[in-house]
């Protein structure tokens, strides 16, 4: 058994998972290839929203890609702070606006 | 950030051999990575070989202004290798007679050599289409000696290379030192003062992009679009075109690598990006590259790990067009660098 969940190496196997199931793998990355060409937004604005998104589901495979992926497109790193905050405000922004279920609950409840 | 070169340092990656040690070392012989040549194979280029000659490219010495951090002559101040009037001579009797369309003049900063206005002046006269100088763009700045350089250019018709790892201060002075964003920003300004880069002039004007890092260098259209759209924008700069070149694992990148412990991802990296289509228009195939002291390497990465040309004809004062178009290219593993993604040479991309 591996000793980790997490291996930096793994990433470079990602396409591996094509091997088990070819169709589906292969729609996949098509897919995945597609969806951050160049297109309505840029191919640099898209790699900012891929790093956003890869903290909120904390990702640690998909941060060091962007990460690395960001520094090749030009991207400074003042940039891409501010989009994991971006990030970060709509996940803490989303837990917190179940503060207002918590009060109808809570004044329903009381007297 | 070092102020000095690893040779002045004596640190152990000054030296070639041990160099190339590492780069034919365990990551390779443990089969973990496939040797360049073997790649070369699998990809149906058995033997790399030139195609015909197009650029000369001459290293007129490794003295520099800069002790850039990334850099692969290892240049700085306490460099002396520099080249002489008589090796340039033998120079220009080659720039006469080459089939070659481009001349191209790299260091250290060429400028620094104490004979360079009288090489550039001769070599101008010599009929070549595209003359090529490497700028540092600093140097122009660094003493009133170099402040009419824009000018002395544009009076030979130089097309200029520059070299600005990014359109903000904080990671160009990363990589080239304190000082040289504000620097190079006010060279180009003066150099557009001159006419370099201006859409409509015959100046040409190209700025060089390397990663500063342990990455490879992303689209150059994209970068391109985002270099003029900040420098315009900001400080009112043009320029042509800009190159994006791969950092080579040699001399003081390779140092960084190792000292930063991204050598075996970066290598990983280099490889896994191979592109057979790339291998057709590396640089060795058009270029022959100049050392100070006069002697042939199929680029300038060979160059600084003192790997000549192989072949019977090795010194600018033997040169013979016919008999050097036959030889086999010498290759390493850093070969990598020039065939990852859409290849990489001193024009930047190559696919």
């Amino acid at each position: 058994m591996a000793s980790e969940y997490y291996n930096p190496a793994d990433l470079r196997k990602f396409g591996k998972i094509t091997e088990w199931s070819e169709a589906l793998g292969e729609k996949f990355f098509d897919y995945y290839g597609k969806v951050f060409e160049e297109g309505a937004l840029s191919a640099r604005e898209k790699s900012l929203i891929a790093l956003a998104v890869a903290h909120v589901v904390k990702c640690p495979y998909c941060i060091d890609a962007y990460t690395k992926d960001g520094l090749e497109r030009g991207i400074t790193k003042e940039e891409m702070m501010e989009a994991v905050h971006a990030g970060a405000a709509i996940e803490s922004g989303a837990t917190l606006v179940h503060g207002v279920q918590m009060m109808n609950k809570y004044e329903k409840l009381s007297m | 950030m070092a102020t000095k070169s690893l040779k002045a340092r004596e640190k152990d990656l000054a030296n070639t051999n041990r160099q190339l040690e590492i780069l034919n070392g365990s990551l390779f012989e443990s089969g973990e990575l496939p040797f360049f040549r073997d790649k070369l194979t699998a990809s149906g280029h058995e033997v790399l070989r030139p195609h015909s000659l197009e650029i000369l490219q001459i290293n007129v010495g490794y003295m520099c202004n800069q002790v850039c951090e990334h850099c692969h002559v290892d240049a700085g101040p306490d460099r002396k290798e520099i080249m002489t009037l008589e090796t340039m001579e033998e120079c220009l009797e080659v720039i006469r007679t080459t089939g070659a369309h481009t001349l191209d003049l790299t260091g250290g900063a060429p400028e620094m050599n104490p004979n360079f206005r009288w090489f550039v002046e001769q070599a101008a006269e010599a009929g070549i289409r595209d003359f090529i100088v490497r700028s540092n763009l600093t140097i122009i700045r660094a003493n009133k000696k170099y402040h009419d350089l824009p000018d002395f250019f544009a009076k030979h018709g130089v097309h200029v290379v520059s070299s600005l790892p990014h359109y903000t201060r904080g990671k160009t002075d990363k990589q080239r030192g304190d000082g040289v964003f504000d620097k190079s920003i006010k060279a180009l300004q003066e150099l557009n003062k001159a006419g370099y880069g201006i859409p409509g002039s015959s100046l040409q004007l190209d700025l060089v992009y390397n990663p500063s890092g342990a990455f490879l260098p992303g689209n150059q259209e994209a970068l391109e679009r985002d270099f003029k759209k900040a420098l315009k924008e900001d400080f009112g700069i043009e320029f042509n075109s800009l190159f994006t070149i791969t950092n080579l694992p040699i001399a003081r990148f390779l140092d960084y690598l190792i000292a930063s412990e991204n050598y075996e991802e970066y290598m990983t990296a280099l490889v896994d990006a191979y592109n057979p289509a790339a291998v057709s228009n590396v640089m060795c195939t058009n270029t022959i590259s100049v050392s100070w002291d006069g002697w042939l390497y199929d680029c300038d990465f060979n160059q600084m790990l003192g790997l000549k040309v192989n072949n019977s004809v090795q010194h600018i004062r033997d040169f013979q067009e016919n008999l050097l178009k036959d030889r086999e290219i010498v290759i390493s593993q850093h070969c990598y660098g020039c065939t990852a993604g859409a290849g990489s040479s001193c024009q930047g991309v190559v696919t």
